[in-house]
């Protein structure tokens, strides 16, 4: 059955992100004389950049990109429409299809998700730059190896998945694969091969399922 | 007997595709990746109504919204709208940011109307609201009869009557509708997210009143269609006169909440049989009554047909005695367009439904009552193997005598595919250099088939050359004309093409080389005798080489939950024939995925509309629910080969049979039937009278 994910999955997991709210919750509670309300548009009040566009430099596959973008852009949006890395693909720009999934450091994240200002300073890793030299890297050689891919629009999303997946796991099973895949859709319907590629990265070959037949 | 190579070393065998490191690294383009010179994003601002009487769209505010360049509307002046998500106007700007502000500003004056019906039942009553004034909702019914149905039902020795219904399909390509247009002096150039590069410039020019010249559409990459991508569509047009009236290419990709409310779906059907055998288990007698929604399309005077609603019954089975009356029903909702082999998988799950049942009846183990009662040989023949490789006689025990709490079961359904041969209209060119290179141009256009990688394949099996050693360019309309990808016709339509192109060359560089043979070892020397320039060899369709009607049976396993209704398909097993094997690796991708929008089809979609507000409910992810890799099961793959056919299409006949299949597993499972798609947890623990009945 699935396993559960890795306690810690860097900077971003909910469990920080809760955290930190619980800190702002607290601190105003022991004051007391000033409301959740308040406190939290003091907390804010220091942040508060936009509404109107302002410098942003994001890593993207180890090169810098200053970008003059409104706070309200997400990374997905910075990455295809204020700069050329078109290949995280937009598929829902609501956290369902995973089509736009690229790296944070090694772990995976939808990238419609996060605001491009909230990105900087990580290490962004998109489809684009997992290439060296114009070699495949071995999850997208085992993607076409085992043709795990058709339209091939959510296929980067898929790699970075997988991508990430491998980096925690270098010996995943077909229900690891399920699981780091969960939030990834595919309405070509190349699961099965995809599972199969990731195994193959992983080092895995399974046996093709395909039997030709004469009609006698 | 076809023309085709029989001992070969690419044809048949599995190549992986060309254009995989392409999209593997990012590098491939698709229309909503176009980042052309200056270019500006669109959006299009949509009826909030299911029926309006729009006065008028005042723009002003929205083009002074910063960065916006232009607004345009659908049609200046009154309108009238018909379903909540009809286009009503488009802008252009310098940001998403910048449009979705002026989205807001758009003023529009309207009139809503409350007399709108977006239930098929309803709209089938009397004294309904007329989703087109002054034309009843119903079409007229179209009545094909045969026989004596009316004597013959009484002669039969069983007989089983049913209501079975499907729902309303969502395309959902993973990359919406859209292009990226722009419009200038020289003309239109479109980069379009499209199945028909030559209808979408067809249908530009239409619309803008440009001459067929005028406009070129480019399509390198798009990210599935299923169907649904062929026209310009009015997304395209805005797109257009956004790029004319800003001066700039315009990129207009629809957002996946558009997608599921105005870009064509699945027509439902509903579908009430009577059907009869006779002891021996012959069909004997049928009757069937259907209608379905293709949404705004259809209705009127549509006869049965309009809006591509209707289906056949009693789908493959010959029965005697038949009568059939079909109809279409417009509601107020966003219409239907081709989608996956329009028409047969409701046909298929209400009729391999029925067979089933009537098998129990007559006492008869259901697949041994579809080979008394199938016509077609080769079903007959992927029948048998599939039973031995699936262990049918092991498995199959009577509806319901699974034990436990989690019952499983297994089923089986068959699929016809009339279509799938190639377009005789079909053309090409090879431009063969003196140092040996080669490139294939098509008009055609690949949806994820893998369209270059089959050019590919037969062009280096019959020049002796390697599949990597071929330059396959495809989606300009500046290349020879190919049909759109539709109707499972692309390969059988590019292979005779390209193996016509493959002769010729060969004859002409025999010709202007003087070497008897300029394949293989012989090729390089042979090019190197054209001199400075270049042979350029044109190729059309040939007959013989091809061919249509392809079937397919199909065989599920599934394990259901008595306590949760939930279904778990183990196992799908797909025996399907497709003439000569192109390519085994990208034919089993297709298979694999038929099946697996098959099993969406049959668990998990429906376009679920609100009948009080005239909304759709789930335009998303998060509510339509697709198959996920969770959820896919185990799929096995028989493939009949049968090279003397020729080419066949296979893209539809794979996702015919699978919702019939595992509707009929999960009836065998639990020993009583759920008549509606999706088969949801709810139907299940209604169907075994643990909750009260679904009413939708």
């Amino acid at each position: 059955m699935n396993k559960p994910e890795p306690e810690n999955l860097g900077a971003h997991s909910r469990r920080t992100f809760l955290k930190s709210l619980g800190t702002v919750a607290a601190t105003a509670a022991t004051a007391q004389v000033t409301s959740v309300a308040a406190e939290l548009e003091k907390v804010n009040a220091e942040k508060v950049v936009g509404p109107n566009a302002v410098p942003v430099t994001l890593k993207v596959n180890g090169q810098k990109l200053k970008l003059l973008l409104e706070p309200r852009v997400t990374l997905l949006d910075a990455l295809r429409n204020y700069s050329t890395f078109t290949g995280a693909k937009e598929g829902c720009d609501r956290a369902t299809c995973g089509a736009c999934t690229v790296l944070l450091g090694d772990t995976p994240v939808y990238s419609c998700q996060k605001l491009a200002i909230e990105a900087q300073g990580e290490e962004i890793t998109t489809v684009e730059g997992l290439a060296k030299n114009e070699k495949l890297s071995k999850v997208q050689s085992a993607f076409l190896d085992q043709d795990a891919l058709q339209c091939g629009y959510c296929t980067p999303g898929f790699v970075m998945s997988v991508t990430a997946l491998l980096k925690r796991n270098s010996h995943p099973n077909a229900a690891d694969v399920k699981h780091a895949c969960a939030g990834n859709l595919c309405r070509c319907g190349t699961q099965p091969r995809i599972i199969q590629a990731a195994l193959k990265a992983a080092g895995v070959e399974t046996a093709s399922r395909t039997e030709v037949v004469d009609y006698v | 007997m076809s023309n085709w190579p029989t001992e070969t070393k690419y044809i048949s065998h599995a190549t992986t595709r060309i254009d995989a490191p392409a999209k593997l690294t990012g590098k491939a383009r698709y229309a909503s990746d176009i980042q052309a010179e200056g270019w500006l994003y669109g959006m299009i601002l949509r009826s909030k109504w299911p029926a309006a009487k729009i006065l008028s769209i005042n723009l002003e505010a929205a083009l002074k919204i910063p960065g916006i360049k232009a607004a345009v509307t659908v049609k200046d002046g009154p309108r009238t709208i018909r379903f909540y998500g009809e286009e009503l106007a488009a802008v252009a700007g310098t940001s998403k940011q910048a449009c979705l502000d002026a989205l807001r500003a758009i003023e529009v004056q309207a009139e809503p109307r409350h007399d709108f019906v977006v239930n098929e039942a309803e709209a089938r009553k009397e004294n309904a609201a007329q989703v087109w004034e002054g034309s009843p909702n119903s079409s007229k019914p179209q009545v094909r009869e045969s026989g004596s149905v009316d004597t013959a039902f009484p002669e039969c020795a069983a007989v089983v009557e049913g209501f079975y219904s499907t729902p309303i399909q969502i395309h959902h390509p993973m990359e919406t509708h859209g292009n990226t247009i722009s419009w200038t002096d020289d003309g239109v150039k479109a980069w379009a997210s499209t199945q028909g590069i030559s209808s979408v410039r067809d249908g530009l020019a239409g619309a803008l009143q440009l001459n067929h010249s005028q406009v070129r559409v480019v399509t390198e990459y798009m990210g599935g269609g299923f169907g649904a991508k062929f026209g310009a569509g009015v997304e395209g047009i805005l797109a257009a006169k956004l790029s004319k009236a800003a001066k700039a290419p315009v990129r207009l990709m629809l957002t996946r909440f558009e997608q599921a409310l105005a870009v064509g779906n699945r027509p439902s059907s509903f579908q009430k049989i009577k059907i009869g055998a006779t002891a021996d288990g012959m069909l004997h007698a049928f009757e069937a009554e259907n209608y379905g929604t293709a949404g705004i399309g259809g209705g009127g005077d549509g006869g049965g047909g309009g809006g591509g609603a209707d289906i056949t019954l009693p789908y493959l089975y010959k029965v005697p005695n038949s009568r059939v009356k079909q109809s279409v029903v417009a509601v107020n909702a966003g219409g239907a367009r081709a989608f996956r082999a329009p028409g047969n998988p409701p046909a298929s799950f209400g009729m391999e439904s029925v067979m089933d049942d009537l098998a129990v009846k007559l006492g008869m183990d259901p697949l041994e009552f579809r080979l008394k009662n199938d016509p077609n040989p080769i079903r007959q023949r992927e029948y048998k193997l599939g039973a031995e490789k699936f262990g049918w006689k092991q498995k199959y025990s009577k509806p319901g005598s699974s034990p436990g709490v989690v019952k499983i079961g297994v089923g089986c359904a068959a699929g016809a595919w009339p279509a799938g041969g190639g377009s005789s209209d079909t053309q090409g060119e090879a431009q063969i250099n003196p140092d040996g290179s080669i490139e294939f141009r098509l008009g055609v256009q690949d949806i994820g088939t893998g369209t270059r990688t089959v050019i590919a394949v037969i062009a280096a099996e019959l020049l002796g050359l390697k599949p990597e050693q071929i330059t396959v360019k495809v989606g300009d309309t500046n290349y020879p004309p190919g049909p759109g990808s539709g109707g499972s016709t692309t390969c059988p339509s590019i292979s005779p093409t390209v193996f016509d192109i493959c002769q010729k060359a060969l004859a002409q560089l025999q010709t202007q080389s003087g070497l008897a043979d300029a394949r293989g070892a012989n090729w390089f020397a042979a090019c190197k005798k054209l001199g400075v320039s270049p042979l350029v060899v044109h190729g059309k369709w040939q007959r013989g080489l091809s061919a249509d009607r392809a079937c397919g049976v199909q065989f599920a396993e599934v394990e259901v939950d008595t306590e949760t209704g939930l279904v778990t398909v183990k196992k799908i097993l797909g025996v399907h024939d497709c003439g000569l094997i192109i390519n085994k690796l990208t034919l089993e991708s297709q298979i694999n995925g038929g099946i697996i929008m098959g099993m969406g089809y049959a668990l998990y979609e429906e376009r679920v509309m609100d009948d009080l507000s005239g909304v759709m409910l789930n335009p998303n992810f998060e509510t339509y629910k697709l198959p996920g890799i969770a959820d896919v099961p185990n799929i096995d793959i028989v493939l009949i080969n049968m090279p003397e056919r020729g080419v066949i299409g296979i893209g539809e006949p794979a996702t015919i049979p699978t919702a019939g299949a595992i509707a009929n597993a999960i009836a065998n499972a639990i020993g009583v039937r759920v008549c509606s798609l999706p088969i949801t947890p709810a139907k299940i623990l209604a169907a075994l009278g643990k909750v009260p009945p679904v009413t939708t």
